[in-house]
């Protein structure tokens, strides 16, 4: 009788050891992960951050690691200059929160009316923002561009003017495309409203109903209020795509001097043709300060944001 | 009886809910309809731009078709290339990303900051700063000369892969799945890259499952193992079709063969060429994505 009691006391003594190490040595496990992960995705971003400051000696310095020898703001002055980034980045700034906000009214307003109404092939139409997302742009790309370098609608213009106008080299298409829900990803964000719109109970709008709101004043006043986590999250999606997308900028040839991120890509021959620095390598370190440049708004957003963004889609309607 | 004249209350009501949708519709129309009926036009003819800036179709039957699969140099390398690579990464990042939403799910010191970096690749996700990125990271593990092969790389910071690799092989490893994860590993980064708004999409399926369940699992005696394929993956299946749509096509819009179609348009002027190349990519992705859409909706569990 003796020895059973102990045999199973020490057996759940040895148990509880076992668990703690398991415990511990898991924990160790998801430590490493996290950190290494952390550290792939952190390397590149201080890289570049290191050799913005890098001095041209510093950069053929086999010694120089991390840490330049001789800091220097000077790439930073020459790329300011050539970018000619405050007025520059003002107008990025003006187009994408702009086009941020066309995209955020004009989904949610979508998502809604999928979401609360019901009209007739309701389910086909829907199936159609499910195509709008599966679609590549690519595929529509080229009678996108002939649209938009012949702009007619309905003969309209022949009528004023006599021929049709040629929109591209403008940022006209790209509001044009916003304001009629078809912008950069909208699809996706109909997608996200509709789901939160539908997550949320019905007796908000009956109640509003009830004391004499109307449709819209109820979409505007309770609803889109009640779907701020949502809000938050295409808004936050919505700004950084359209603030990094060079597709639609290529394709409807929008100005350099609007769109920033197209800008950079020209840097290095700028660089290399306004002050004659033609060594590959002194050129990447211009373009480092560069990108550290047009990321530095992007990023402080974000910071600011990223608590609210977070928990936005933690309960938006990303999940059906 | 008189029969009542105008539309009911309710029809009312679903009238203004038309015109909720009204102006993506319109879009939709102009933007998406007509132009993939263009592109199929296109696709089917020669086409020439006019001085004045307008452009004349002339029917060419299914020449272009031919021409790309029988005549054009790369196309169908490019296309099969595109493809398997597709088929490659969708599951490793779909997987990658539901893993790193458990772990960022858990509670643990510095969580927020953690999921602050984790994030980061969604916002730095343009070409150019892709680019640069790319080429300080090499920098990064040891300087220009060892950024030759990604292997290099690893050996740089030394870990002999070599070794590993001989190892699992004398495991008797089968060959072709020691290929998949070592490729997978060394293009960790990219995985890591892409994966950004999957995991948002999984952190957020694992929240809304109700705790009472892993309450019930644990009651029960399950272990963690256990939880994880009875509670924890069914739970997140519906969204991983989700997952695998949004990767599919972001893959996609990404891959080579699109590259080639828009080179063909905008550098060859070859604009009845491009379109036939983006048609039969597309439509080749679309029956990939219903088929696999299809495979996982069949062993999907839905709760509700």
């Amino acid at each position: 009788m003796q020895k059973i009691k102990i045999d199973a006391q020490t057996r759940n003594s040895m148990s509880a050891m076992q668990r703690s190490v398991k415990k511990g040595i898991l924990g160790l496990a998801q430590f490493v992960v996290i950190v290494g992960i952390c550290y792939v995705i952190v390397a590149p971003i201080l890289g570049i951050l290191v050799s913005s400051f890098m001095s041209d000696g510093d950069a053929y310095n086999p010694m120089v690691y991390m840490i330049p020898t001789a800091p220097t703001l000077q790439k930073y002055k020459t790329v300011i200059a050539r970018l000619n980034y405050f007025p520059t980045m003002g107008r990025d700034l003006l187009y994408t929160l702009s086009l941020m906000i066309i995209q955020v009214f004009i989904c949610s307003m979508v998502g809604y009316g999928f979401a609360r109404f019901n009209f007739p092939f309701k389910k086909l139409l829907f199936a159609c923002v499910v195509v709008m997302i599966v679609i590549p742009t690519n595929t529509i790309m080229l009678p996108l561009y002939m649209t938009f370098k012949n702009f007619n609608p309905f003969g309209l213009a022949t009528l004023i003017k006599g021929k049709s106008i040629n929109l591209l080299g403008t940022p006209v298409p790209m509001y044009l495309m916003t304001f009629l829900g078809c912008g950069l990803r909208s699809g996706l964000y109909i997608y996200i409203f509709n789901q939160f719109f539908r997550g949320l109970p019905k007796e908000i709008e009956e109640a509003a109903f009830v004391d004499g709101a109307g449709v819209w004043y109820t979409y505007f006043r309770i609803m889109l209020m009640n779907a701020m986590p949502s809000v938050i999250t295409v808004a936050v999606f919505s700004m950084v795509w359209q603030y990094n997308d060079t597709f639609y900028a290529k394709l409807f040839l929008i100005s350099e001097n609007i769109v920033i991120s197209k800008k950079i890509s020209s840097l290095t021959a700028v660089i290399a043709n306004e002050d004659k620095i033609l060594d590959t390598t002194i050129q990447q370190l211009y373009l480092d300060a560069g990108i550290i440049l047009i990321m530095v708004p992007i990023v402080l957003i974000y910071v600011f944001l990223q608590r609210y963004f977070i928990e936005g889609v933690e309960r938006s309607g990303i999940v059906g | 009886m008189k029969r009542r004249r105008g539309l009911s209350l309710l029809q009312k009501r679903n009238v203004k809910g038309f015109m909720f949708i009204l102006p993506w519709l319109v879009g939709f129309i102009i933007f998406y309809a007509r132009s993939m009926f263009m592109t199929a036009q296109f696709s089917l003819s020669t086409m020439t731009t006019s001085a004045g800036g307008g452009y004349t179709l002339e029917w060419a039957g299914l020449s272009n078709y031919i021409y790309a699969f029988r005549a054009h140099g790369t196309f169908k390398q490019v296309l099969t290339t595109s493809i398997l690579n597709m088929l490659v990464d969708v599951p490793l990042i779909t997987f990658f990303s539901l893993f790193m939403a458990i772990l960022l799910n858990r509670k643990f010191k510095g969580r927020t900051i953690v999921r602050a970096i984790f994030f980061l690749p969604i916002i730095m996700n343009s070409g150019a700063i892709t680019s640069a990125m790319e080429l300080a990271r090499t920098m990064m593990s040891g300087g220009i000369s060892s950024g030759a092969s990604e292997i290099s790389d690893a050996a740089a910071s030394g870990v002999d892969v070599a070794y590993f690799i001989e190892l699992f092989k004398n495991l008797a490893m089968p060959d072709k799945l020691l290929d998949y994860i070592v490729a997978a590993v060394a293009r960790i980064n990219d995985i890591i890259s892409a994966s950004g708004v999957q995991i948002i999409i999984f952190i957020a399926a694992l929240q809304s499952i109700p705790g009472s369940m892993y309450e019930v699992a644990k009651i029960e005696g399950a272990t963690a193992y256990e939880t994880f394929w009875k509670v924890t993956f069914p739970m997140v299946m519906p969204h991983i079709i989700t997952n695998v749509v949004y990767t599919v096509v972001d893959n996609f819009a990404k891959s080579d063969v699109v590259q080639l179609a828009y080179d063909t348009c905008f550098n060859e002027i070859n604009y009845g060429l491009s379109s036939t190349m983006s048609l039969v990519s597309t439509v080749i992705v679309c029956v990939i994505l219903v088929l696999v859409c299809g495979f996982i909706q069949k062993r999907t569990f839905y709760y509700n």
